[in-house]
């Protein structure tokens, strides 16, 4: 795995958790720049997909193909899901709902190093 | 932004609903992708535990949507869903540590959801108390 972009995604994500809370404390709705962050990160675990999947064609280790390439997939269904299902929610609740859908996404990238090192 | 009202059957999708029913969508994904790969790839390593993920998979799934769907009948749906998912965590749990031989590889419900920060017994706790606060 590339550390820099799992890094950059874990950290981008956190922030924009911690951004959600920040709206959700305050009563505020979800705004444009947390989609906007988000959208990045989304574009982060695009590129995370590529580099996963051609690193997992040229190991010779015995990483777990099937779970490794489920996860960098499935990593890609949260946040677009998350957001729709957040932004129909006009309360700091919706607010809420993201800030979760983001604390998703640094546990899949433990995941993935896991079962990538493992 | 108006408060659930206690009548109203889409107050299970409303307010903190609306985290909850996204948790539960992130464990049906999970459970179903998890299930689906040991099933297609190792079926015949634990064929019980597999098994019990993929039923597991279907639970988080129909509470997922009966939540979402929020209509009266619809929370009987998610209410049963989720009565099966607490027996399924505490027994599955409870069998996991009794007979650990049969299960090499881990469930969902697998010691108490040990595997995911003890979520999935939480979970069920968290859904049938919320059913019942927006009864």
């Amino acid at each position: 795995m590339f550390a820099p972009l799992t890094w950059a995604l874990v950290g981008l994500s956190l922030a924009a958790m911690v951004y959600a809370i920040v709206l959700a404390a305050r009563n505020k709705q979800i705004n444009w720049s947390i989609l906007g962050v988000l959208g990045v990160v989304e574009v982060g675990l695009l590129a995370q997909l590529v580099i996963g999947i051609v690193q997992l064609a040229g190991t010779d280790r015995d990483v777990s193909g099937p779970f490794f390439a489920g996860y960098l997939i499935g990593s890609l269904l949260v946040l677009p899901l998350g957001a729709l299902w957040a932004l129909a929610e006009r309360s700091r609740w919706g607010a809420g709902a993201l800030a979760f859908a983001c604390l998703v996404i640094p546990v899949v990238e433990q995941r993935l190093h896991v079962i990538w090192v493992a | 932004m108006s408060a659930p009202t206690r009548s109203d059957p889409s107050a299970t999708k409303r307010g903190p609903g609306r985290i909850l029913v996204l948790v539960y969508g992130v464990f049906a994904l999970a459970a179903t992708a998890r299930a689906g790969v040991q099933i297609a790839t190792q079926f015949s390593d634990a064929p019980i535990a597999y098994l019990l993920s993929a039923v597991a998979a279907v639970i988080y799934c129909a509470a997922t949507f009966a939540l979402a769907k929020a209509t009266t009948l619809s929370r009987r749906v998610a209410t049963i869903a989720i009565a099966i998912e607490l027996i399924g965590v505490l027994g599955i749990g409870a069998f996991s540590y009794a007979v650990p031989e049969d299960f090499p590889d881990a469930t969902v419900w697998s010691h108490f959801g040990q595997g995911y920060g003890f979520v999935p017994l939480v979970l069920p706790i968290l859904g049938l108390l919320w059913l019942r606060r927006t009864r």
